[in-house]
């Protein structure tokens, strides 16, 4: 166990080893029991502080972070760019030690810069979970695409999961490539060539251009979100040739040897990205998928709140009856 | 050097759990509400092997739950998180007669938790505390209302219980001297 302890903060998977993944992964795993109780919430938390701090807009992902932390017993105040002293013209830094100077324990941010949540964990004491920055990371986002994968196939290593759609803007696919890999699965990118980033076999990914062979090819399709403001930037030339391209059908699915299970993190396009037929189906785990991200949070959340460092050694020993 | 003394070997381990068997059935006045929940990790195989004697000697085989207080603990921020929080599973507890079972008693801290994380499963009628080895130095005001055996020990002392299941044999040991 030593050597998993998370530090203060999560910024990404890049920077998580595999054990440190794995431990967040077993940790989640009884954290799926509490929501099933019938007072869904347990003192882990009490007395900690949490903001959640959201420059982009966001349903699932502050909802998720926000039932995670009172189901940990952890008080939580939102902050929402639009409304707050941002709007003024505030740097982030400012809010943030502004938050600190109210005496906070954690802050969870989405903003749209890259790199948003390492920058402002380097100048806070707080510690900083990653909720999306820019084109970067979604750890958590990553991390319970993990557990639903692992429940699904009982593991993770030697799993062929092809991610498909726009892994150009994509922090989800970024941290999913960085989590599979890391823990053994076989990743392929499939998706138009304007949406493929450059270098991205470098990440230690193949590319099937063609979704057809990512259907033959894989055991999972995580279906990103295809990002209807891209299509201002002219990367696609309509909706309908997307989903006449590269959309994940009943029919298409019909030809793969065998049956492929479905992640998507949301908010769907039906129609476009994925087909109603395919979301509603027996092999969607869309759904387990926002379940278990509760879950994941919660561990997250725990983990990072123990604060020490070092507490792995002591893990052992303190049964103090 | 640590010293190692056998407290109980596996026949004296058996002779304390059919008598706490027994006395739990006595307390409760029957089996009718009894619920017996075991504590993380070797509480759970206490209170499986007492589910057993209690079957045995009464014909009615009682329900059986698992607790783990890990996220109910008081001492997140000195000890840090458990890397591994085991599994709750609880029957119905309202109205019930619950006997909580751990192997060792000494501050009092778990069952403090677990009182706690009962209390928010369901409102039993009455809890009882069920331990093999009373070893005092309770720093709560609680006690057990049925011991297997109680055990002079001063700070810094440690109490082991092997179980068969997990350990391979059952024993209780006293280790004294360790090093901090």
């Amino acid at each position: 166990m030593t050597g998993a302890a998370l530090g203060k903060d999560l910024t990404g998977l890049e920077y998580l080893s595999p054990d440190q993944i794995r431990l967040i992964l077993d940790t989640a795993e009884p954290f799926k029991e509490v929501s099933e109780r019938p007072i869904k919430k347990v003192p882990a938390l009490r007395g900690k502080t949490i903001v959640n701090l959201f420059f982009e807009a966001s349903t699932r992902t502050r909802i998720s972070f926000e039932f995670a932390e009172k189901r940990l017993s952890a008080d939580t105040v939102n902050v929402a760019a639009q409304g707050s002293s941002v709007s003024k013209g505030e740097t982030l830094v400012d809010t943030a030690k502004n938050l600190e100077a109210m005496r906070i324990d954690m802050v969870v941010i989405r903003h749209g810069s890259s790199g948003a949540a390492q920058f402002l964990g380097q100048r806070i004491r707080s510690n900083v979970i990653n909720a999306g920055d820019g084109k970067h990371e979604h750890p958590t986002q990553g991390l319970l695409d993990l557990l639903t994968l692992r429940d699904r196939f009982g593991r993770i290593a030697g799993l062929k999961v092809a991610i498909v759609g726009d892994v150009l803007h994509s922090r989800v696919a970024r941290s999913n490539i960085w989590g599979l890999t890391k823990l053994g699965a076989e990743v392929a990118v499939c998706g138009p060539a304007s949406l493929m980033p450059r270098n991205v076999h470098e990440l230690g990914v193949t590319i099937i251009p063609r979704i057809e062979d990512a259907i033959q090819w894989a055991d999972a399709l995580n279906i990103l979100r295809l990002q209807l403001e891209r299509m201002q930037g002219g990367f696609i030339p309509s909706l309908r040739e997307y989903n006449r391209v590269f959309g994940v059908t009943t029919e298409r699915l019909a030809r793969a040897p065998k049956e492929l299970v479905i992640l998507h993190p949301g908010p769907m396009n039906r129609g476009v990205e994925i087909d109603s037929d395919v979301a509603d189906g027996p092999h969607s785990v869309i759904l387990p998928q926002v379940t278990n991200g509760v879950a994941v949070r919660m561990a997250v959340l725990y983990l990072l709140a123990g604060g020490s460092p070092d507490w792995a050694g002591a893990a052992g020993k303190g049964e103090d009856h | 050097m640590p010293i190692r003394t056998q407290l109980l070997d596996d026949r004296a381990i058996g002779r304390a759990l059919a008598r706490m068997a027994s006395e739990i059935v006595e307390r409760c006045g029957g089996t009718e509400s009894l619920v017996l929940v075991g504590i993380q990790r070797r509480g759970v195989e206490l209170a499986a092997r007492l589910q057993r004697l209690i079957e045995r000697a009464e014909g009615s085989r009682v329900p059986v739950g698992k607790l783990d207080i890990t996220l109910y603990r008081d001492d997140l921020q000195t000890v840090g998180p458990r890397p591994v929080v085991g599994e709750t599973s609880l029957p119905d507890l309202d109205g019930r007669a619950v006997v909580i079972v751990d192997d060792v008693l000494y501050t009092g801290r778990t069952v403090r938790a677990a009182l706690d994380e009962c209390a928010d499963f369901g409102r039993p009628r009455r809890i009882l505390l069920c331990v093999l080895v009373d070893r005092g130095g309770r720093e709560l005001p609680i006690q057990a209302d049925i011991i297997g055996s109680r055990a002079a020990t001063v700070p810094g002392d440690r109490v082991d219980v092997f179980v068969a299941e997990l350990d391979g044999r059952d024993a209780v040991e006293l280790v004294r001297g360790e090093p901090k």
